[in-house]
């Protein structure tokens, strides 16, 4: 199996180290991960913006580069939920079947669903707090979303109870968006910093030292507030915690 | 460069305590209807039985349409049919002066905002008395509703006490024959609505018509169904000779079966309730009474012809999708311009009017919540992911997010490019804070600016390998 691993541009440009955490785990579990390096990103800054048009070609490239692989993994829901539900129709309007959107999946899922993960040598001995990202719950279904009536379940708790040491723990309305949204965190800045506010108190409520998710995006608007405002939480990756120790 | 929305919603979160009680208020409403549906195993078969019932009424529309205004004729309805605002105004109109109407009692319908009707009767000289309480607290207070469901919820009662005093309602309290004192609270709830109620009866008493709307329209049987809580349809209807119904001609279902689907859902959804307190079906004029029913389209064929947003045409008006909204929790109403809020009215707005309404697409962080809700799976957020597209078509798009958008893509499309600017991101960490923080940079109004780190993946990827080629 091999694995053409999607390190997404602000995950490239800010959170590198969410990269190597990934990487590694993936490496640990056996499996053989590439990085093709001409990649940049998915696309999906400018079609939530509505520039859709403007991911045409990024489409079209993402689709070449990971041709070679089984799989493409992604740190990150949000951009991994838009090649596999995005792509296919940009892509399909300019004639071109998109292979990517089949085999691309988050990091979360792919742990779960495909390699299985039973066991993790790793130790995280402090109380985490759970942020679903919405694009994870409700595209691609790593929890069952709160609104509807489904058998209750969580891929990401599931993975961290794996976790030696760990307290997972869950706020209050536990998928209620923080507010990131892309460009709607510029354009509706104080919508969007009251929801990232009234998230992070939440978290901090259950009296968590970390909040982690699948998606550093999320968590980078988080921090960004809760620094603004002096709220003392940290903030780390899911795949930082999974791989701690590695 | 904000939208009008954007603007409102900044202004509105001024005032902390108001917007943290509208979010619980409307949260708690949620919370209510999540109980619901957990409650009833068959939860989801209903959401996708309603679904295709209305896709299935809607795509057959012309031929449910024809059988309903029959079945309703024979009964002795009259049936009219309006294309447009303006040709409904004028029927309505038509209808009540011929009757030499003077006072006309409403229940509450979402159509007649629409169509602006109150306006046009009261230019006329007609009196319009709204019987439902909370569109009657807005009226006297000449608010528009914030809300479709619970439109003066954002109303403190407060403000209701002092506007019932300053219209004279209280004056109702004397003419009893057992008077009622004024308690120690003037703004006790139940008191205040015992006023309302005085009031209500007398309008009641007083009108020469009724108007309700329609919650569906029933073409097996011809019958207009119609859901409230304070039975104040019914009362509308059984004390004036005359009642109109005012019916969009997508609230139309087949049968008394399907309506059994919708009636499990409306309620629970929209309020948290397991039914309304009211249910009434109206199938012809009572004795010596007269009915009519308007079926309006007002847009609706036109947005049955768009391939992209037809689905709208499935809405039955529950207000679910506001209530989960995390916008329209923290912005209210009155942020949005168009008469209806939250996800489904940015998306009805721009089918209204693109160019006019446009300012409403921002308002969402396309979080999906809406979807997963909504009682007949209108894809909400989706749709308002295609609105965007259009808005640079329409020249209503965000100039700063164009550049944002154009900028990345020049980056994105030329790998070389890319890795050289991450190389020298680390930069931007040195720029004094003063000017990283600053107004001019709208990400700093809510955040802390973060850092970039020494080396982007890419550099360390070149680590990472050779590293694994030594092991």
């Amino acid at each position: 199996m091999k694995i053409g691993l999607f390190i997404p541009c602000y995950v490239d440009a800010l959170y590198p180290e969410v990269g190597v955490s990934t990487f590694k785990l993936l490496r640990s579990l056996g499996l053989t991960v590439e990085y093709p390096e001409s990649q940049t990103c998915c696309g999906q800054p400018m079609g939530n913006a509505g520039f859709e048009r403007l991911a045409e070609p990024l489409a079209e490239k993402f689709d070449t580069i990971f041709a070679g692989y089984d799989y493409v993994v992604a740190p990150s829901v949000s951009c991994a939920a838009y090649v596999r539900n995005f792509h296919p129709d940009i892509l399909g309007r300019k004639g071109h079947q998109c292979q990517a959107a089949g085999k691309t999946m988050d990091l979360v899922e792919f742990l779960h669903d495909v390699v299985r993960v039973e066991s993790l040598p790793s130790r995280f001995p402090h109380r985490v707090s759970v942020h679903n990202s919405c694009h994870g719950v409700r595209e691609l279904g790593l929890s069952s979303p709160s609104e509807r009536n489904v058998p209750r379940f969580s891929k990401i708790i599931d993975l961290l109870r794996l976790v030696d040491g760990i307290e997972v723990v869950e706020p209050e309305r536990p998928d209620e968006c923080c507010g990131f949204g892309g460009m709607f965190s510029v354009e509706e800045t104080a919508v969007s910093a009251r929801m990232g506010l009234d998230k992070v108190k939440r978290h901090m409520a259950t009296g968590a030292e970390y909040v982690t998710g699948p998606d550093s995006a999320c968590l980078m608007h988080l921090q960004g507030v809760a620094s603004k405002h002096q709220l003392p939480i940290k903030f780390i990756h899911l795949a930082q915690i999974l791989a701690s120790g590695l | 460069m904000s939208t009008i929305h954007a603007k409102r919603a900044e202004e509105y979160l001024h005032d902390e305590a108001v917007a943290l009680r509208h979010d619980a208020t409307f949260f708690g409403v949620r919370q209510k209807r999540d109980r619901m549906a957990q409650a009833l195993p068959e939860w989801e078969q209903l959401r996708d039985a309603a679904s295709q019932i209305k896709k299935h009424t809607v795509t057959h529309l012309a031929d449910y349409l024809e059988q309903f205004a029959a079945n309703a004729e024979g009964h002795g309805v009259h049936v009219h049919w309006a294309q447009d605002a303006d040709e409904y105004n004028a029927i309505v109109y038509d209808i009540l002066s011929s009757h030499n109407v003077k006072k006309v009692v409403k229940s509450k319908s979402m159509l007649t905002e629409e169509c602006h009707l109150n306006e046009h009767l009261e230019a006329k000289g007609i009196d319009v008395v709204e019987t439902d309480l909370g569109e009657r607290i807005l009226q006297l207070m000449k608010l528009a509703p914030s809300h479709i469901v619970m439109p003066a919820l954002h109303v403190h009662r407060e403000e209701i006490g002092d506007c019932f005093r300053e219209k004279g309602l209280m004056e109702n309290l004397k003419s009893q024959d057992n008077p009622t004192q004024v308690p120690s609270d003037p703004n006790d709830p139940t008191f205040l609505t015992f006023v309302a109620r005085l009031h209500l009866r007398e309008q009641f008493a007083q009108a020469d018509a009724g108007m309700t709307g329609a919650n569906f329209g029933v073409a097996e049987t011809g019958d207009v169904v119609v859901c409230t809580n304070e039975g104040n349809a019914d009362m509308s209807t059984s004390i004036p000779r005359l009642h109109i119904v005012s019916m969009g001609i997508e609230k139309l279902i087949p049968d008394l079966r399907s309506l059994a689907v919708f009636q499990r859902l409306l309620a629970r959804c929209g309020t948290g309730q397991e039914t309304t307190v009211y249910t009434s079906h109206f199938r012809g004029p009572r004795p010596g009474g007269e009915m009519h029913i308007v079926l309006v389209d007002n847009g609706r064929s036109s947005i049955l012809a768009d391939p992209e947003h037809w689905q709208t045409l499935k809405c039955m008006r529950c207000g679910a999708c506001m209530n989960t909204c995390p916008v329209y929790r923290r912005s209210a109403g009155y942020s949005y311009t168009y008469f209806i809020p939250g996800p489904i009215g940015i998306n009805l707005g721009m089918l209204r009017d693109a160019k006019r309404y446009a300012d409403n697409v921002s308002a969402c962080s396309l979080c999906m919540s809406c979807d997963n809700v909504c009682p007949v799976q209108v894809d909400l957020s989706t749709q308002i992911y295609r609105w965007r597209q259009r808005l640079d078509g329409l020249g209503r798009a965000n100039a700063m997010k164009k550049l944002m958008s154009r900028g990345m893509t020049i980056l994105f499309n030329h790998p070389a490019l890319y890795t050289t600017t991450l190389r020298f991101s680390p930069a931007a960490n040195w720029l004094p804070s003063a000017l990283m923080n600053s107004a001019l940079n709208p990400w700093a109004r809510g955040h802390l600016m973060m850092k970039f780190p020494k080396k982007s993946f890419h550099q360390l990827w070149k680590e990472l390998e050779k590293e694994s080629r030594n092991q």
